[in-house]
């Protein structure tokens, strides 16, 4: 995720020539105690979490003695904040503080520049003086007036540290960072006693060397199917997939829970409001919109579909779409095949070639399980919701049933296969009347090879959305003899 | 009149040569904008869709014979700052910025030389902006047949009522379910989909007060950021007087997660949803619950002004 820990925070910082406390980071009581040695044992034991008030949650210990110091982490280490575990503790000297600074840079959304945020006592109950915080303006360029620092802060040392950290800021992209409290010692130097930092989402790509995983804000630890579809949407920029795992404890018995498949951010968050007041709790909460290709949307809803205890799968988007939806269909009916849905699906395709798109989706899913609709601009979410808890009511199973099957023909001799982006595509060996309806459902990808078999026309490396295209139309025509094999990676 | 956009506006495409690029601008012409020249660097001398590609906006400016009012730009997120700041140095009054994931301090960059030159922005991360019966930029309706059946343009005969959506594909939706309740619509306007963009939702109210072809505003808002609360305020001072109908998104989002798009988070307890629809409400804004409620209040709301009157 784009928030650091406190620790990573004060590397940057440190980098940046701004003085922090000596000390390290520990993932064991004992570890804490090898520290804590280190400094006599004096030392602050701070939990790393991304909470605020730490210290009243007992998550920060000031102590006088290394056993001291490993009997506080042996507590923290058992304690969650929300839902994340402490993994990591930060150990540090004890400091001799004189005065306390707050210092908080934050992006102005009225403005549409960088605030800095100031204040001459730090530490806690910021809030409360809310007042009587200085805002001292920032440039884009990370620059901040000396004259104006100094007029809160009187002192030349501490103007510069602060024109440092904002500098930082600047250069890591920063949509926040806070040190409470920039501190001044007993000796004069200026220390960085605590610091949280946010890195913008959209520029971690290019700060390779922060180390960012997966550059989402969530309120939990990537799960395994969150890095899964993070992976995805780091592979293939057209479009966008957003997946984030919602809380399910206490549901998974309730037969109330369900799949969650938005198109668009705004219509998605609708969406989600229309089924929640259905009854049900929604397992995840995914976007793909933005035009996405095919592939991604059939790999979004693999990805949904691998959650379990579901009893249905809720897709609706603004439900009036300015991107062809007709792509959209084709991805779901790929997946649903696949998978042999045996939970209802209800899709509200409203926009361009909506008609298309319902009729790609029914025709190309009628022989399944369980019922998969398609609906339209004018059809509501919350008629489409209705519609939808009818159907999960009339079905008794989950989707832990499922499994994903490929045609028998894949991977045998007799086939031949052709390497595309992200997998591989499969052509049985056809009879010329076959090979003949392959070749017209291609848009002219594939034409007929010296030994009449359907062989690519073109380069067709990047045309894995028309291929799925193909495949669904050749299915819908009576003939599985074709086959995109898209493996996602972390699920099969 | 229109806010933004009209058939008069000189209107130019960066990244004309795109994927995204090519299939926009056939829509906007396509719908009547009158697109005057493109550019991608390194292309120039090219045609899409008969428009003279040019490299640079410069070349454009100079070969369109004088000014360009409105650039749109389709050109990769990383390259988005180095072409906003292009064509405000060239001399393009307002740039529309499509692209999805554009840093925010990109986003502050543009912010701050657009400020420096006198220039508009809308966006980044917007659908774009339409005036039916007019002109369109960017990418409202996906194609110009889709876009005149879907939106009513405005007339003497109808109410008509402005639409402004922090959700680019909202903004279709409030259009098209306003306009079969019978409205007219005068223009339609996604501000984008990030937390620094460059015309909020209280600029665009400000242009559509002063329009004559707008009866009433309709506000699609989001948890996240402080723009609904601003345009509470106007409402306040009395700069925004015209009858304001308002649906806020993200009331089952909870705190600390971002759902889709980065303005919408809520994040040290600001921007929630009830703060919002609060602030909204006590200013005289009529705030829906459900989103298929906006057209019955528009309703409501215009045949009681029309009783008053």
């Amino acid at each position: 995720m784009a928030r650091l820990h406190e620790y990573q925070g004060k590397q940057l910082l440190a980098t940046a020539g701004i003085g922090i406390p000596r000390g390290g980071v520990a993932r064991t009581a004992e570890e804490v105690f090898d520290i804590a040695s280190q400094f006599g044992g004096n030392v602050a034991v701070k939990v790393q979490a991304w909470v605020t008030g730490r210290k009243a949650l007992g998550g920060v210990a000031l102590v006088h003695s290394a056993r001291e110091a490993q009997e506080a982490a042996e507590k923290m280490f058992t304690l969650h904040f929300g839902n994340f575990p402490v993994e990591e503790i930060l150990v540090e000297e004890l400091l001799d503080i004189e005065d306390e600074f707050f210092v908080s840079l934050t992006i102005d959304d009225a403005n549409g520049s960088p605030l800095l945020l100031l204040d001459c006592q730090g530490g806690s109950g910021i809030e409360d003086r809310a007042e009587s915080i200085a805002r001292i303006p920032i440039t884009a360029e990370g620059e901040i007036s000396h004259e104006a620092l100094q007029e809160v802060t009187g002192d030349e040392t501490v103007s510069r540290a602060i024109a440092a950290i904002v500098s930082a800021a600047k250069e890591h992209e920063a949509r926040s960072l806070e040190v409470n409290p920039l501190v001044r010692l007993t000796d004069g130097s200026i220390v960085a006693a605590d610091c949280r930092i946010t890195i913008d989402d959209y520029a971690v790509y290019r700060h390779k060397d922060l180390g960012i995983d997966i550059a989402r804000e969530l309120d939990h630890p990537p799960t395994e199917l969150e890095r899964v579809a993070y992976a995805i949407e780091q592979e293939d920029h057209r479009g966008t997939f957003y997946f984030a795992q919602l809380p399910t404890e206490g549901c998974e018995e309730s037969n109330r829970l369900i799949a969650f498949h938005g198109a668009g951010g705004g219509g998605s968050m609708m969406s989600m409001d229309a089924v929640s007041n259905e009854g049900f709790t929604l397992s995840n909460f995914t976007d793909t919109s933005g035009n996405p290709s095919v592939a991604k949307v059939y790999q979004a809803a693999r990805v949904i579909l691998s959650q379990p205890n579901l009893k249905g799968y809720f897709g609706s988007g603004s439900g009036v779409a300015s991107q062809e939806q007709y792509h959209s269909a084709y991805g779901l009916a790929k997946a649903f095949r696949e998978m042999n849905m045996a939970i209802p699906a209800v899709i509200r395709l409203g926009g361009n070639s909506e008609d298309r798109a319902v009729d790609i989706l029914q025709d190309a899913c009628k022989d399944l399980p369980a019922p998969v609709l398609g609906f339209k601009k004018d059809d509501t979410p919350a008629s489409c919701a209705g519609t939808f808890a009818r159907l999960v009511e009339q079905t008794d199973t989950t989707n832990d049933s499922m499994q994903r099957t490929v045609p028998d023909f894949v991977g045998t001799g007799a086939a031949s296969h052709f390497p595309i982006k992200c997998g591989t595509l499969w052509i049985d060996h056809l009879a010329p009347e076959i090979a003949e309806i392959v070749i017209r459902h291609s848009s002219g990808l594939l034409e007929p090879g010296s030994d009449g078999q359907p062989t690519p026309a073109e380069d067709i490396r990047d045309k894995d959305s028309e291929l799925i295209a193909c495949e669904i139309e050749c299915l819908r025509a009576g003939q599985a003899v074709l086959f995109v094999d898209m493996p996602v990676k972390g699920l099969e | 009149m229109a806010v933004i956009i009209d058939q008069n506006k000189r209107v130019m495409v960066q990244g004309i040569t795109g994927r995204e690029g090519r299939a926009r601008t056939r829509l906007m012409k396509n719908f009547g904008t009158n697109i005057v020249g493109g550019c991608t660097p390194g292309r120039g001398g090219q045609e899409v869709e008969g428009i003279p590609v040019h490299d640079t906006v410069k070349e454009v400016v100079d070969a369109s014979g004088g000014d360009i009012d409105i650039s749109v730009v389709f050109v990769p997120a990383r390259l988005v700052k180095h072409a906003a700041i292009e064509a405000i140095d060239a001399g393009v009054h307002l740039v529309v910025l499509v692209p999805d994931r554009v840093p925010v301090w990109d986003a502050m960059a543009i912010a701050a030389e657009a400020k420096r030159a006198g220039a508009d922005f809308i966006g980044p991360n917007t659908l774009g902006i339409i005036s039916p019966g007019k002109a369109v930029l960017g990418m409202i309706g996906g194609n110009a047949d889709s876009a005149r059946e879907w939106f009513t343009p405005p007339s003497d005969d109808l109410t008509n009522l402005g639409v402004i959506s922090r959700s680019g594909g909202m903004t279709s939706s409030c259009g098209y379910y306003l306009a079969q309740a019978g409205f007219g619509l005068s223009t339609l306007c996604h501000v984008g989909g990030d937390s620094v963009i460059g015309m909020p939702i209280p600029d665009v109210a400000l242009r559509m007060q002063l329009d004559d072809e707008t009866d009433g505003i309709v506000v699609f808002g989001e948890i996240g950021g402080s723009q609904e609360e601003r345009l509470a305020q106007l409402m306040n001072e009395g700069r925004i007087t015209k009858p304001v109908i308002c649906y806020i998104g993200g009331k089952a989002a909870k705190e600390g997660t971002r759902f889709s798009h980065a303005g919408a988070i809520i994040e040290g307890g600001r921007g929630t949803h009830d703060g919002k629809v609060d602030a909204l409400t006590q200013a005289g804004a009529t705030v829906v619950d459900a989103f298929g409620d906006l057209p019955d209040a528009a309703r409501e709301i215009f045949s009681v002004d029309r009783a008053n009157a």
